[in-house]
């Protein structure tokens, strides 16, 4: 089909009406530990509340669409995508961040682990490959099979294990390698 | 510091701390996530407000209205940029496209307006309020249409004829003639293109995601017709940039624009979906190959030509450029073309010009090697030469090629190889071996830094040199620190400043190598002044455990700056070396694929790097390096393709959903071997870059792996399954 080379109107469709007032909503979390009273927004995600209402910027934003990773907390001990989910969906609720894994005289035995292997280069993707990585382990000791387990009833760490459930995580420098070794270093089983 | 005679020993081949695989000193921050990277300067300068990038809908055309008023309207919204209120804009001296877009439009996502809003949500959603109306062009959007249309040479590329290849090709014994094709493809890094702008007065600062400062401070100053001291960028931490981040772009530009409409700071991050479009990207080439060889397996004819596209003053993807140097052979003939597309402007992606080149030249060399009945390792050593084959009196300055082939070719097992592909099986999986050589020139540019010494025995080195996950603050540190003979956390290094003296920056693996020289020459000039300082013999003064000594002498390096830290700044600059010696980087790649003989599905199960690049700073991060272009290449080979719509003239699946990158699940255990080499004509380091030959080369030898396993050539990457699905053996 030839395009028109006429007018043509924005493919952008019509918008809502303008809305009189922004709807703010106040929440609680949990973050780190501590508890934080929040006024936002209501079409703030987790992601955006922590990186610009707390600050809290070591969670990191590669796409803002649930396609990377980067933005990988733990929220009440399970690992998501703050990306993809609003704040106000989590009222009361905890949620460790990097910045909630270790402190600079005391790194998180994950973190020490990829100092020591190497598992990034640029550091963008990092938190949330560490995020990520403490919850998998978790995931593996509490049982819980994935795609590559060969069976439902006796989960058990491997390369395969680590590398099906970390694929959510993309790292474009590619310290994929790097990374594996330093998860199977926490996770005990030898690089 | 001139650097013009081949380096003879120097403080830095004791290899206390360089060539040790120390950790990242930056490590510690960057898992903590406590290193800021641009959008993260929350104390950078108060009050800061957010912008949303708006992309033209249509590739070719104009804007014939644009309609602000709901999006003025909705809340938060402060102020709105287009090119209506943007001021006079000139263009910066490496930028095709103009990166405010309107009225005209010149390629699809070209940014046309800023919504600048209180929140990020209020100006998210006024952005999808602002209504534009285009009068859309006919554009040019498909390369293999567009191709016969190619003018050139360009010169930066001339074409090159040595001997008479027309007739050498005619009458060698065994010919080969193909064409390969590479895709466009997107740098993909994971920081997206970021920056915060802030005015005061006259003034403007930056805090960005750049590889190159200099360029970037250069450009934005002449963009916004302002004075270089008018502008300080910073950019201290890159999320990735692979070519992305080496100029001057959208965000940078818009923010400062921005702020200075709003009246206050303004940061500004590339949408996800916008990056593919709105910036440069790898463009797809078509590259027709001849090569003709004696039975003897020796190539007499050499012939590469290569057609790419791009938009005004944008220039060719050089995918040529190894076949001048790789091979002996007598009669040559390379060169490119150029045609006009009317998609994003196409420009550097890692190893720009090798990476698509050698996809094409080294499957080339493995259907040579299978027509003759040679071993593919073999069939290249017999063709290795030791001087630049258009100028045999210009000798490699180092080329251990065949070393890598050999060390690779022993310690991956290639004997395993079944020279009859399809032959190999293991239950459901069909297996092969391939190999391809990795090349990438040495490239060399001046490099400065300011070195200070502080009466804690403190060495600060400043340049505006960037670390991209390349390791450059750590191997600059090591560098510090082994001239001036300290311990590494006695050293602290600062980067990615305007203010700070000029670096060559991050691109054609050339940032480690020529930063740390720069630190070198201003490491020379500081132990002078130390030397004076003490009143030692700068010429024999050893430095050395926080100590200087000479003759008799010892004194703790911190007495020099007793009465005030000393500053010593310096530029390495390069003279004909590179031109006199031949400087290229080396390596094999081998690699072993499972191919699923009922669904095509490829596995990479090995894969094995032998490099040879000079000497390595810190075989840690380098090999870091080298395994992350290795995965990059795998993707090439595999999965990364910009699909192009060429009725509407745009990258289709432009977010991290469509554009496929491997995942941890598709990269196997991978190896890297750097063979103990030294280049003294490339600098007083001795080093070379290892950031691009890693990619150069990998994707061949998947490919020719693939054939190994399956008996199919694929020349049209990336060999997605169903380029094999009804070829696969029976
Ligand atoms: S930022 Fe959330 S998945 Fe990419
Ligand atoms: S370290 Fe750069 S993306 Fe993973």
């Amino acid at each position: 089909m030839p395009i028109p080379d006429t007018e043509t109107s924005s493919r952008t469709p019509a918008p809502d009406p303008v809305p009189g007032d922004v709807s703010l909503a106040r929440l609680s979390l949990r973050v780190n530990g501590a508890v934080r009273e929040l006024e936002l927004d209501t079409r703030t995600t987790l992601l955006d509340a922590l990186r610009e209402a707390l600050r809290l910027t070591g969670t990191k934003k590669g796409c803002d669409h649930g396609q990377c990773g980067a933005c990988t907390v733990l929220v009440e001990g399970r690992r998501i995508y703050s990306c993809l989910t609003l704040a106000v969906m989590h009222e009361g609720e905890s949620i460790t961040t990097i910045e909630g894994l270790g402190t600079a005289e005391a790194l998180h035995p994950m973190q020490a682990a990829f100092v020591k292997h190497d598992g990034y280069q640029c550091g963008y993707c990092t938190p949330g490959q560490i995020c990520s990585a403490v919850a998998v382990l978790e995931e593996i000791e509490a049982g819980i099979p994935s795609h590559v387990s060969e069976s439902l009833d006796a989960v058990r760490i491997s390369d395969a294990e680590i590398r099906e459930r970390m694929s959510g995580n993309i790292c474009r420098c590619g310290a994929y390698a790097n990374i594996l070794d330093a998860i199977n270093e926490v996770g005990g089983q030898p690089a | 510091m001139r650097f013009d005679t081949p380096a003879t020993t120097n403080p830095i081949d004791r290899l206390r701390i360089i060539g040790q695989p120390v950790d990242r000193i930056d490590g510690p921050l960057k898992v903590r996530g406590a290193a800021p990277y641009a959008y993260e300067q929350h104390e950078a300068v108060p009050n800061q407000a957010y912008g949303w990038v708006v992309g033209a809908g249509i590739a070719k055309g104009r804007i014939t209205r644009m309609d602000l008023d709901a999006a003025h309207a909705a809340p938060g919204v402060i102020a709105i940029l287009t090119t209506e209120n943007a001021g006079p804009l000139d263009k910066g001296k490496r930028n095709a496209a103009p990166l405010l877009g309107g009225p005209e439009i010149t390629h699809y996502h070209q940014a046309i307006a800023l919504v600048i809003a209180e929140s990020f949500e209020q100006a998210r959603d006024a952005a999808q309020r602002v209504q534009v109306a285009y009068a859309v062009e006919e554009g040019a959007f498909d390369l293999a249409e567009a191709k016969a249309e190619g003018v050139g040479p360009s010169k930066d590329s001339p074409d090159s004829k040595i001997g008479d290849f027309a007739k050498a090709f005619a009458e060698a014994p065994v010919q080969l003639d193909a064409t390969y094709t590479t895709p466009d493809q997107t740098h993909a890094m994971m920081e997206p293109h970021a920056s915060l702008a802030a005015w005061d007065g006259e003034s403007l600062e930056v805090w960005t995601s750049n590889q190159m400062v200099a360029w970037a401070h250069q450009d934005l100053a002449k963009t916004l017709r302002l004075k270089k001291e008018q502008v300080r960028i910073r950019s201290p931490y890159v999320g990735g940039g692979f070519g992305a981040k080496l100029f001057l772009r959208a965000d940078i530009l818009l923010a400062a624009l921005g702020a200075r409409l709003a009246g206050r700071p303004v940061k500004v991050a590339l949408q996800r979906p916008l990056i593919a479009n709105n910036t440069t990207h790898r463009a797809a080439t078509i590259q027709r190959i001849r090569l003709g060889a004696g039975r003897d397996g020796r190539l007499t004819a050499i012939a590469h030509e290569s057609w790419s596209g791009n938009v005004e003053g944008g220039e060719e993807e050089n995918a040529i450029q190894q076949t001048r140097l790789l091979y002996a052979g007598a009669n040559r003939l390379t060169g490119t073309r150029l045609a006009h597309l009317d998609l994003a402007e196409g420009n550097a992606m890692r190893a720009p010009g090798e990476a698509p080149g050698l996809l094409a030249l080294e499957v080339a060399m493995d259907e040579m090697a299978e027509k003759l009945g040679i071993d593919p390792v073999e069939f290249r050593i017999l063709n290795d030469t030791q001087e630049d084959p258009e100028k045999p009196d210009r000798p490699f300055s180092q080329r251990q090629l065949i070393e890598c082939l050999r060390q690779g070719a022993a310690g991956f097992g290639w004997d395993q190889r079944s020279a009859q592909p399809g032959t190999r099986r293991e239950g459901r999986w069909l297996v092969g071996l391939g190999m391809a050589v990795g090349f990438r020139n040495n490239l060399v540019d001046k490099s400065g830094a300011r070195v200070r010494l502080d009466g804690e025995g403190i060495v600060t080195v400043e340049t505006d040199m960037t670390d991209i996950g390349t390791g450059s603050y750590t191997i600059i540190a090591q560098t510090a620190a082994e001239m001036m003979g300290v311990a590494l956390d006695r050293v602290v290094v600062r980067l990615g400043d305007s203010s700070f003296p000029a670096s060559a920056g991050s691109g054609g693996q050339w940032g480690a190598n020529t930063s740390t020289a720069g630190v070198y020459a201003a490491c020379v000039k500081l132990r002078e002044q130390v030397a004076q300082a003490l009143g030692l013999n700068a010429s024999d003064a050893d430095f050395a455990d926080g100590m200087v000594r000479s003759g008799e002498r010892s004194i703790p390096l911190a007495d020099a700056a007793r009465d005030g830290a000393l500053t010593a700044e310096d530029t390495i600059e390069f003279g004909d070396l590179q031109k006199r010696f031949q400087q290229s980087t080396f390596a094999g790649h081998f690699v072993e694929v499972a191919v699923d003989a009922a669904t095509a599905e490829v596995r990479v199960r090995r894969m094995l790097a032998v490099c040879a690049a000079g000497r390595i700073l810190n075989p840690k991060s380098a090999r870091s390096q080298v395994i992350g272009a290795m995965t990059m290449g795998l993707g090439a080979a595999l999965m990364e393709e910009l699909a192009v719509d060429t009725r509407q003239g745009f990258f289709v699946n432009h977010d991290l959903a469509g554009y496929e990158v491997p995942v941890h699940a598709d990269v196997p255990r991978q190896e890297v071997i750097f063979l103990d080499e030294v280049d003294p004509t490339s600098s007083p380091m001795k080093a070379k870059g290892v950031g691009e030959l890693g990619l150069c080369g990998v994707g061949a030898a998947v490919a020719n792996a693939i054939h190994n396993a399956t008996g199919i050539r694929v020349r049209d990457y990336p060999i997605t399954l169903d380029k094999l699905l009804d070829r696969l053996p029976g």
